[in-house]
């Protein structure tokens, strides 16, 4: 274990759990969702529907969404932040059958419309997992750069990715290719050992079966 | 490489030819790939962080449950009007240590030491120390070192988390730390560090965690007064040159022992201690009745 896991992180309290872990949730959530939601309906599961509001679970989710990272000393006053910000959420308590105890389920809703539903488990030290993606099982822990990428599942999308990522000499830890059917849509999730530049997201998005291409930097 | 024992780091050090504190900086800093320079300023953004967190503390807060808050001045006031049982210095050290749980239970910005829970005993041992000894910002933050070396193989042998080995891993941990790190600031040698810190384990050992309606507020605000003041007793039986009968390596397995065999109901479950007590119940009902 690094030392600055044991002297840190710095964060808003009170639980590294339930409070900065959520943060992280709904950042990761925003960052997957590639803008700011107009709403965003949330349902606790677990010890987060148990003892979040105590823990600050609720706001700490919020702050996530709206950009905010777990040492913001604004987190507290995330609901009214984002009353302001015209970011309208909803919160429910419901039992998500064989989820993570610390489970949050997010569904964010754009202007337009655009939906996306995002499952993720707080699994301690302020770490989380994301579980499940777009209706997708997932595993991931955005603890290190991470592109989420969706596309047609058509042979030579992967090769045409891992491509323009070499050529950016962009170092891959780990490549997960999830799908819903073969030939329908899927979804890859790449660990890299560096960021990505946003001109390299770009050129990963004109390829033409890349539907969208987000990325989740580690802190 | 990451320490699995006191002795190893200790012995390490030794045969580096540096100070404990140094050889825990250099070592960590090639594992996680980064300069010493980085390091340093990373571990001094910490102590800022510390102070910072102390600076903000309000008596007027209270938590979200509303069990927690406004302890932490009225244990000043009680440790400056002169008439404390225990005297100012440890007035000072058992306010500090308050403040900073109640900080940390009211969603103020803290730093975790090694935990969230636990965060008030390392600020409240060091920082005081230095007010009371005038002790330099770098020669507190070569003390965080210390503190983070110890508390690596804690992490490695045993567990620093409540939910895996109750709170003797959280407080307790926390306490070992801060004695390990009192000790290197009074100019003890390392094998005072290694005592302080078994010494410090050994009284926390079995150290339930047990928070009211599963709220890190009580007893985890309270607990953090006892792991500083532990911390503070321990460290100075070491510089006295007392020694841990039990060596440091396996105190912590120990610890960790009596962890595995730890019930559910008293690992962060609120089922068991005193939040299983009528009064601790009811706050939860109250609570979650609201
Ligand atoms: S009682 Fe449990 S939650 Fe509270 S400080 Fe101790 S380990 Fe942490």
């Amino acid at each position: 274990m690094d030392i600055f896991d044991l002297i840190g992180p710095i964060m808003v309290g009170p639980s590294s759990s339930h409070t900065a872990g959520a943060v992280r949730i709904g950042y990761v959530a925003r960052k997957i969702f590639r803008e700011e939601p107009k709403k965003a309906e949330i349902i606790l599961h677990g010890s987060f529907a148990a003892t979040g509001r105590g823990h600050g679970t609720d706001r700490a989710l919020v702050a996530g969404l709206l950009g905010m990272h777990p040492d913001d000393s604004r987190i507290p006053d995330s609901f009214e932040i984002a009353q302001e910000r015209g970011l309208d959420f909803s919160f429910e308590s419901r039992e998500l059958r064989g989820a993570h105890p610390n489970t949050a389920k997010i569904k964010l809703i754009a202007d337009d419309g655009r939906e996306l539903e995002i499952s993720a488990a707080s699994v301690g030290g302020g770490r989380i997992e994301v579980r499940e993606l777009a209706g997708m099982p997932m595993h991931f822990t955005a603890d290190k750069p991470t592109l989420i990428i969706s596309n047609n599942d058509k042979p030579g999308s992967i090769a045409k990715v891992s491509e323009v990522l070499s050529r950016e000499k962009i170092n891959i830890a780990t490549f997960n290719v999830n799908r819903s059917s073969r030939g329908g849509r899927a979804i890859m999730v790449i660990e890299c050992d560096s960021i990505v530049s946003p001109e390299t997201l770009q050129h990963i998005a004109d390829s033409p079966e890349i539907l969208s291409v987000a990325f989740v930097d580690p802190d | 490489m990451s320490f699995l024992s006191v002795k190893e780091m200790i012995s390490g050090a030794q045969e580096a030819g540096l100070p404990l504190w140094e050889y825990i900086m250099v070592s960590s800093a090639e594992e996680a790939g980064i300069s010493t320079e980085k390091s340093w300023e990373m571990m001094a953004m910490r102590l800022q962080a510390m102070k910072d967190a102390d600076a903000g503390y309000n008596p007027a807060l209270r938590s979200r449950s509303g069990l927690v808050g406004g302890d932490g001045g009225r244990m000043l006031n009680y440790a400056r009007s002169g008439k404390s049982i225990s005297g100012d210095f440890m007035g000072e050290v058992i306010s500090a240590a308050l403040r900073m749980g109640e900080c940390n239970a009211c969603m103020h910005r803290i730093l975790a030491a090694p935990t969230a829970g636990a965060c008030g005993v390392l600020p409240a041992t060091l920082l005081s120390y230095a007010k009371k000894f005038d002790t330099s910002d770098d020669e507190i933050i070569r003390a965080m070192y210390v503190s983070a070396g110890f508390g690596t193989v804690i992490a490695e042998r045993a567990s620093i988390a409540g939910a895996e080995a109750g709170c003797q891993a959280e407080v307790g941990s926390a306490s070992a730390m801060a004695a390990a790190s009192l000790v290197y600031l009074h100019g003890g040698d390392e094998q005072q560090m290694a005592h302080a810190c078994a010494i410090a384990l050994k009284n926390m050992l079995g150290l339930v965690c047990d928070p009211v309606a599963g709220l890190v507020e009580v007893p985890c605000v309270k607990r953090n007064a006892a792991g500083a003041v532990n911390a503070l007793a321990a460290s100075d039986m070491a510089m006295a040159g007392i020694s841990s009968r039990i060596p440091a390596d396996e105190v912590i397995d120990a610890m960790a022992a009596v962890g595995e065999t730890m019930p559910a109901s008293l690992r962060e479950t609120g089922n068991g201690g005193v939040a299983a007590s009528p009064t601790g119940i009811k706050f939860r009902e109250e609570y979650f009745g609201k």
